[in-house]
């Protein structure tokens, strides 16, 4: 295999070497460019703490409170001065990009701006609790969960809502549980999940996790739902279609009232995947378009900070049919109907009557829930309605001056442009010295050399020009600059093919 | 603060950019952007008002401060530790906290480095060769262990075995997880609070793919079978998995050395504090389940230039690649958690690490025997070595006796009609002798 390929992928190739450190000028001519820190110490990178020290303690003997059989014999792990780890840290965090660093257009995970009022706010020592005290003494707790509860009902249509999924592929779990607990209740047997080629990764894997087979369906050629496909695939077998809308090419199902007849007809369920729910903010609700099920990704749509890969949160919302199977406990208004109807000034937790059990060991990821509260808060209805307007201005701003083409419209908050003749992952890789983050890419399949892009509602229209000079610059520059970047990163191009032929996950495996 | 006056002040747009980005994309106003059908279009209000920064504030401080200000001693599965100053600084960096998945390692390689970081902790810790850089919480990852037993060659049957004393949440976890793949979920008996061995051996068939194990115990009690339990699954080729945390793990047997396949368990116990129950789940295994591991994995690579660099690896396990196939439908997990962990460790060194175990251990000795001369309390009810928790009998309903303790400022479990439980750490120590003086009240 090629040179080339070792950089890419996860499978196949072998030998290669180094190419040495030739910058080129070409990305110093166009717009922004980045220089990302990059510290070295004898040629290598910043080193790792136990490259700093590494201390062995024994543990056990006469001082111990323990008996040695019940004790390990010693302990080997850095042992460094407060002083050199925040050096460390901070050299680590100079090493990497984040929203505020610059544009973060990677499509589908809604990089927008986290407000820092929100950090403050999670700090705060009032909400750190135990959650296994009686609701007498949490009411601040589940009053807020309960008013989020409530917020994220009205957002989204939905009757009821859990808080307890822990991340939106949670939040697909419970979700397509409590419809299989729900089939289970009215004694139907439904065995498969219908799920449209362009979906995300995680609706198939959730699916297959709940014990169901997948049913994929194939777009049509406008990129969207083939309704007489569906109409073919579901059945009596259809537990429930998984829909993401706008679904990942940033298109709005137009047909979806004709695609819920069919799902109901069949006696299926409708899941909505909320990961694009920032594009419909104030103009369109799931629960309006016939879903009855639906999570919310509050590190996407209600920018919680999305932490180098999480905690986010995937609250669940469903209609009235199926609140007896929301995950235990739910909050709920005292003295209120068991739909979290008014009818108290106290909050308690209760377990709904067909409960699927639970998803998180306790109730979820509180801390993320509490800025995503605050979030919705700070912008209201118009902030809210407001947020999805720029996101869908921006993304239709930003592919209006870029070259490469985008294949389907009109979009959303997101679009998809394919990098043609050239290969996604290397344009994704040049974008990178030109200060962006780069798209996300080769993904959905349905387009080439997909360039999947959502620059949310965060960047400027300047901001939005230099994203798009970054796009254009790279799509005029041959395959071998592509090839050489990325060339101001901490890192240059990462050999892939190695890290996954023979994996060495721990600083104990650096010797091998 | 913002140039506008309404509408989102997270979208810098001024009236004049709106006006010229609409005119350049061809639309008459901002809602013919949106291809919506007429029939489905949201035409009301959420009735949802905005409100300035100090307002939500003031709001919700006011809100939160709604719950009752109680010294908590409380535990079972959810610890607080003090957490040092420099994990909220360090971590807070938005290169950090703003980031998200390492898609793009070159530009990421701090968060991969430091959660490759995390990872070794937890190898050091468990003695396995492969941890993942997060799930969830303890359940879920417990969960995932049982899905993972399935995917185990070596392993047939599909029975659960787990002590009958593991906490209501966690199994309840674990049963959904074990619903998809038609996991049997049965439980074996525990005595004085650890396991039972002999009942271990009549529960075990040739159908059990997997037995669990957990050291502390959730009533605190350091396990003292762990060998026996994992040559039980040995010798049924169950896997064996056990849970643990990062502090416990510090002093206590190697995972490894009792014959561990998994370990799984909360690793928010350094890093996060009481956080409402949010956590962060532990995932170790030994190299030879390597492809089937769920979650993230950071592995070190080379760059262009033959240094050594940082990568995602292996994802050819996971869900944006595999789909149904994958290992797990895990995407978004806790890695700014783990980030805080490994911080808090690095603060700590071995020494400190090592030193925050044993006081474990002697924090709850000493409370329990405190408590034990209290007239109404005999502690602790279970005859075993301690780490942070320990169940405590009340001569009184238990009930009375938490909600007279409330009154006091002082949170514990009810566990039982006559039976409390008490977890005492760094972060309550200082609060003992008002405790201790509570209860002498109460009790």
């Amino acid at each position: 295999m090629e040179e080339r390929d070792r950089y890419r992928g996860d499978a196949g190739a072998d030998d290669a070497g180094a190419d040495g450190d030739a910058d080129s000028e070409a990305g110093e001519t166009v717009g922004t460019t980045y220089d990302q820190a990059r510290w070295t110490d004898d040629g290598a990178y910043e080193p790792l703490l136990a490259e700093k020290d590494q201390t062995e303690v024994s543990v056990g003997g006469e001082d111990s409170p323990l008996p040695d059989d019940l004790t390990r014999d010693s302990l080997e792990l850095p042992a460094l001065s407060e002083p050199e780890l925040a050096r460390h840290y901070a050299r680590l965090s100079e090493m990497n990009y984040g929203v505020d660093s610059g544009p973060f257009p990677l499509g589908s995970c809604t990089m927008k701006y986290n407000p820092k009022f929100t950090e403050d706010l999670a700090a705060h020592p009032a909400a750190a609790v135990h959650p296994d005290r009686p609701d007498e003494s949490l009411q601040g707790l589940l009053a807020v969960a309960a008013e989020l509860q409530d917020y994220l009902g009205r957002i989204g249509g939905m009757d009821a809502v859990t808080l307890q999924p822990p991340a939106g592929a949670a939040g697909e779990f419970t979700g397509i549980h409590i419809a299989k607990a729900y089939h289970e209740h009215n004694g139907e047997d439904r065995t498969e999940v219908v799920i449209p080629d362009s979906a995300h990764g995680t609706n198939f894997a959730t699916a297959a996790m709940a014990g169901f087979d997948v049913v994929e369906l194939p777009s049509a050629d406008d990129g969207r739902v083939d309704v007489e496909a569906l109409e073919a695939a579901v059945g009596d077998d259809t537990a429930a279609l998984m829909l993401t809308n706008p679904n990942t090419l940033g298109l709005f199902e137009r047909d979806i009232e004709a695609i819920a007849d069919v799902v109901h007809d069949a006696g299926g369920l409708l899941y909505y995947d909320g990961a694009n729910l920032n594009a419909l903010l104030g103009r369109a609700r799931p629960g309006d378009m016939g879903f009855d099920v639906m999570h919310y990704n509050v590190h996407k749509t209600f920018a919680t900070p999305h932490g180098g890969g999480g905690p986010g949160a995937g609250p669940v919302g469903v209609v009235e049919e199926l609140a007896p199977f929301l995950p235990t406990p739910h909050v709920r208004e005292r003295g209120g109907g068991g739909d979290g109807s008014a009818g108290g000034d106290s909050y308690e937790r209760y377990e709904p009557a067909h409960s699927i059990g639970k998803v998180h060991g306790f109730e979820g990821n509180w801390l993320v829930l509490l800025r995503a509260y605050a979030y919705i808060a700070r912008l209201g209805d118009e902030g809210l309605a407001d947020a999805s307007a720029k996101a869908v201005l921006n993304a239709n701003y930003l592919a209006e001056q870029i070259e490469y083409e985008v294949p389907y419209g009109p979009f959303h908050h997101e679009f998809v442009a394919s990098a043609g003749e050239q290969d996604a992952a290397d344009a994704a890789k040049r974008m990178l010295d030109y200060g962006v983050h780069p798209p996300t890419t080769k993904w959905p399949e349905t387009v080439d050399e997909a360039l999947m892009t959502e620059p949310t509602e965060a960047e400027t229209r300047d901001s939005l020009e230099d994203l798009a000079a970054a796009f254009n610059a790279v799509a005029g520059e041959d395959d071998a600059t592509l090839e050489r970047a990325p060339e101001r990163t901490a890192a240059r191009r990462i050999d892939q093919v190695a890290a996954a032929r023979s994996p060495r996950l721990s600083w104990h495996a650096l010797d091998d | 603060m913002t140039r506008k006056t309404r509408g989102s002040p997270y979208a810098p747009h001024t009236a004049a950019d709106t006006a010229a980005m609409l005119d350049a994309v061809g639309a008459a106003d901002e809602e013919a952007l949106f291809d919506i059908p007429e029939a489905v279009r949201f035409d009301d209000a959420f009735g949802i008002a905005a409100r300035d920064e100090r307002t939500v504030r003031r709001e919700l401080e006011g809100t939160l401060g709604c719950s009752d200000d109680l010294t908590e001693f409380l535990g079972r599965g959810h610890y607080d530790h003090y957490v040092p100053a420099l994990v909220d600084d360090l971590a807070s960096r938005q290169e950090f906290l703003t980031s998200y998945t390492q898609y793009q390692p070159e530009v990421a390689q701090g968060f991969l480095q430091a959660l490759f970081e995390y990872q070794s902790l937890l190898v050091e810790l468990t003695g396995l060769g492969v941890a993942n850089c997060s799930m969830y919480d303890a359940a879920s990852a417990l969960g995932e262990a049982a899905t993972l037993s399935q995917r185990v060659r070596s392993v047939s049957g599909e029975r659960v075995l787990v002590p009958d004393s593991l906490r209501e949440g966690k199994r309840a976890v674990l049963d959904r997880y074990a619903d998809g793949p038609d996991l049997r979920v049965d439980s074996y008996p525990t005595a004085d609070g650890t396991a039972d061995v002999d009942g271990l051996v009549d529960a075990v068939d040739d159908e059990t793919a997997m037995v669990y194990a957990e050291t502390p115990t959730v009533v605190g009690a350091i396990e003292e079978s762990l060998g026996e339990i994992g040559a039980v699954a040995d010798a049924h080729d169950a896997l064996f998995v056990v849970g643990s945390d990062p502090v416990a793990m510090a002093v206590l047997e190697r995972p490894a050395d009792v014959g561990a396949d998994v370990v799984v368990g909360e690793a928010s116990s350094l890093g996060l504090g009481s956080a409402g129950g949010m956590g962060m789940g532990l995932f170790v295994t030994r190299e030879e389940y390597l492809r089937q591991v769920p979650g993230r994995l950071v592995g070190a690579s080379e760059d262009r230039t033959e240094r050594r660099a940082f990568t995602l690896t292996l994802q050819t396990r996971e869900q944006h690649i595999r789909k149904e196939r994958a290992t797990s439908n895990i995407c978004t997990n806790q890695a700014w958690l783990a980030l805080r962990a490994a911080i808090h460790a690095a603060t700590l060194g071995p020494d400190g690490l090592v030193d925050l175990a044993e006081d474990c251990v002697r924090l709850a000795t000493g409370l329990a025997e405190r408590l034990d001369d209290v007239d109404g309390l005999q502690a602790p009810v279970h005859d075993r070595h301690h780490f942070r928790e320990f169940q405590a009998h009340t001569d009184q309903p238990a009930a009375a006796v938490a909600s007279d303790l409330e009154s006091e400022g002082f949170a514990v479990h009810v566990v039982g009609e006559h039976r409390i439980q008490v977890c005492v750490t760094d972060a309550t120590e200082p609060a003992v002798d008002a405790f201790v003086a509570a209860m002498a009240e109460v009790a």
